[in-house]
């Protein structure tokens, strides 16, 4: 039967049934395929259309701009129950950036180092790394959350009676209070002229670094580039009336302190949470990486007597970064999203706010879908950045 | 014949969902024929009810012909509604229910109590499902105009605060600055913005998405202060480590009338529930007495004259068009006591649920709330 099917193909392109021709077959299956799915959807939406019609459920948006009438615990721009519900789910989403930004930083180096640690040759380093890496992936992140929120930093002393370190840094169960210094009136031109001078040093690095590796003169671009900043430093404080700062001090009034920096219990626990667990996956991605380096790297590496420290700078980093960096792109992506967790502790994040939102507005398609487009968003661009510096890293390596 | 497979199930398959698309199943409207149509809104479900609405006398004939009262209630909140050890029902609520029941049966055993969640207990009391809805409801306009009849408010609830004995806050303006623990998403969270602000103070808002993470961190010190309805907050500091380090604020921030109901459209019913409570709230009256559950029968066999009229014993109170016999509110105080007693028992200084001042819901003649139209 194949062997006739296929001879008559050979002989008679023309005139095969269209219901035989695998070019028709292969497009129809594509287009009912889409069909089905395209299908599906719109099923969905005229479902939703329709029930939300018949509950009297609006799908607007235009609950966004009505007072929200709900408190948001911490906030990084001024907010409170009279503003908004646009301005209370942009609260949450600063938050969710706050936590995540940090998050990723922090993650990112406390991963690499137990990644590093995991490979050591000191069989205790290699021990306390393997522990601390099996404890964090096999414990559930609400877990650790509730365990880090209620069992540590609830248990800190209460308000009246702070661990004083000095600074002065208060420490007790509502938050840490940091001694920060901040801006005078004079002190904004202190601020700029700081930030021109490192964009200014930073110009002077790469150009001096290039200069010296084309002419192979000696070029000091360390130095070069400390002067810049030290010169805009001078020059900030000069304008600024040499008083650009002052020191704001937590000060204890009523029930809670007032001023300094605070960093809420709530924020903490998150953070350092979603840190140690997501450090542990970074750990093992490293080490893959690392150890997916030809073992014949670094044994030429050896040979022609690089130091261990330069070998893993110049020979072995550089190699294990392809396969480091787009598992390193999902971790990064589930720290952001892991971060909703803060529900369950109290923070208020952009997920947090949103449920707030829609028991008191009552709008729950709309704000989901507005949640889920950010969580969107923030992927994606998480994603296009570290794809970008994924491409640049190809680019310099040899042609493989 | 193999290469046809595909495309053959693709096809069936998007005949199938065609077919199906459509009308989305559920909500369907339905005529029937009925005496009177009652259109329920429960959680955004629109159906036709097709029961019989009762008239008028029809729940009192249809009472005495079951022997017993039904009534919808809870099961599983303290002080209102709850089993005890030996899984009979108590509670304020369960005791109202009792005392009708006392009142047209003669026996406070003969109820039923139906546990309904929040989101039935419209429909069950439209439907006249149920004879009475004795379940923590809160009288408003809406539920009243779409419900049933809310008969007398026998408990005012409101917001309250919860504080610490020993932080020295008395009222709203001790806690500016205070950090405040609240559960997420109610309106309590709205009324505690709301008041706050409207006295100018601040607050921090410690705010948990599940009720337990809220009192954990207010016991753990992490809030000065924690806020919901007084009856709630009575029942959790009463499962404290140490409730007498605590203490509930006389103050209320937002009003919660809890209220008995009964369906609308028999307004023999709705007369006979009232006047019941009524009773119990009058027999409180020191000018009577007061009149509790020992003193009605020394009540009756003297010659209190003020006292056998509350207890209906002197002249026609209306038990006549009510069809219920003379003795009918003496039945239902010897059942579950006055008012007082009612409240004490579960919610008094000894109470066996908690301990909650009673506020708002004090005698009319200790300034209170609880007020009833005399008996006569």
């Amino acid at each position: 039967m194949a062997s006739s099917t296929s001879h008559r193909k050979s002989q008679d392109r023309k005139s095969i049934p269209f219901w035989r021709d695998e070019r028709v077959l292969t497009a129809a299956a594509q287009v009912i395929s889409a069909i089905i799915v395209i299908g599906g959807l719109i099923w969905i939406g005229v479902n939703l259309l329709e029930a939300a019609e018949q509950r009297g459920l609006s799908l607007g948006f235009d609950f966004i701009n009505d007072p929200a009438g709900f408190p948001i615990s911490e906030s990084v721009i001024p907010y409170d129950d009279s503003y908004p519900f646009g301005t209370a789910f942009l609260v949450g989403l600063l938050n969710t950036l706050k936590v995540s930004i940090i998050g990723i930083l922090l993650a990112t180096i406390l991963g690499t180092l137990v990644g590093l640690a995991r490979i050591s040759t000191n069989w205790i380093v290699n021990k306390i790394a393997l522990a601390y890496i099996e404890l964090h992936r096999n414990i559930p992140l609400l877990v650790l959350l509730f365990i880090w929120y209620f069992a540590v930093f609830n248990k800190l002393p209460p308000a009246k009676g702070s661990l004083e370190l000095p600074g002065p840094i208060y420490l007790n169960q509502r938050g840490l209070y940091l001694s920060w210094p901040r801006l005078t009136e004079t002190g904004g031109v202190f601020a700029v002229s700081l930030l021109v001078g490192l964009i200014l040093a930073i110009i002077t690095w790469v150009y001096l670094r290039r200069l010296r590796e084309r002419s192979g003169r000696s070029t000091y671009f360390a130095g070069a580039s400390l002067a810049v900043i030290l010169v805009s430093a001078v020059l900030g404080l000069a304008l600024s009336a040499w008083q650009p700062l002052w020191i704001d001090t937590p000060v204890f009034e009523g029930f809670n302190f007032t001023g300094g920096l605070r960093l809420t219990p709530e924020f903490t626990a998150l953070l350092v949470g979603l840190v140690m667990y997501t450090a542990a996956f970074i750990a093992e991605v490293v080490r893959a990486g690392i150890q997916a380096v030809d073992f014949g790297q670094m044994e030429a590496a050896k040979a022609v007597g690089l130091k261990p420290m330069q070998i893993l700078g110049l020979v072995i980093i550089p190699q294990a970064m392809r396969v480091i960096i787009p598992p390193l792109i999902s971790q990064f992506l589930n720290l952001t999203k892991n971060s909703s967790l803060a529900l369950a502790i109290g923070y208020a994040d952009v997920f947090n706010v949103g449920r707030i939102m829609i028991n008191q507005a009552g709008r729950a398609v709309p704000v989901f879908g507005m949640v889920m487009v950010t969580y969107l968003a923030l992927s994606l661009i998480t994603s296009l950045i570290m794809n970008l510096y994924n491409r640049k890293i190809l680019i310099s390596e040899r042609a493989t | 014949m193999r290469k046809l497979l595909l495309p053959l199930a693709s096809l069936i398959i998007l005949a199938m969902l065609l077919s199906a698309c459509g009308t989305p199943s559920g909500g369907e409207i339905v005529e029937v024929e009925v005496t009177r149509i009652v259109e329920v809104t429960t959680e955004g479900e629109t159906q036709i009810v097709s029961a019989p609405a009762p008239g008028y006398g029809e729940i009192l004939a249809r009472v005495k012909e079951r022997g017993r009262v039904v009534c919808a209630g809870r099961t599983d909140l303290l002080g209102f509604g709850y089993l005890d050890d030996d899984g009979r029902n108590i509670g304020f609520d369960i005791d109202l229910c009792r005392a009708v029941a006392a009142a047209v049966l003669g026996d406070p055993e003969a109820i039923e109590i139906v546990p309904v969640t929040a989101a039935e207990r419209g429909p069950v009391i439209q439907t006249g499902e149920v004879d009475i809805l004795s379940r923590n409801v809160t009288w408003t306009s809406s539920r009243d105009s779409q419900w049933g009849n809310f008969t007398i408010t026998m408990f005012y609830d409101g917001q309250g605060y919860m504080v610490r004995k020993d932080s020295g806050i008395e009222s709203q303006d001790d806690m500016n600055g205070a950090s405040v623990c609240v559960t997420s998403g109610t309106t309590t969270e709205k009324n505690l913005a709301a008041d706050f602000r409207e006295r100018g103070l601040d607050f921090e808002a410690v705010i948990f998405e599940d009720t337990s993470s809220v009192y954990g961190a207010f016991f753990e010190g992490r809030c000065d202060v924690t806020t919901s309805d007084r009856s709630q907050l009575a029942a959790i500091r009463a499962g404290a480590d140490n409730p007498d380090d605590y203490v509930i604020l006389p103050v209320i921030i937002s009003k919660e009338p809890l209220t008995p109901v009964v369906p609308h459209g028999d307004d023999q019913w709705f007369d006979i529930v009232k006047i019941v409570m009524y009773t119990l709230i009058n027999a409180e009256n020191p000018a009577y007495g007061p009149i509790t559950q020992a003193t009605v029968d020394d009540i009756l066999a003297s010659d209190n004259i003020k006292g056998k009229t509350v207890l209906g014993v002197e002249g026609d109170w209306g038990y006549s068009s009510l069809g219920l016999e003379p003795d009918a509110l003496a039945n239902a105080l010897r059942a579950v006591g006055n008012y007082s007693e009612l409240y004490d028992r579960y919610m008094g200084p000894f109470g066996i649920a908690f301990t909650l001042p009673r506020g708002a819901n004090e005698h009319w003649t200790n300034g209170g709330l609880i007020y009833a139209p005399p008996i006569k």
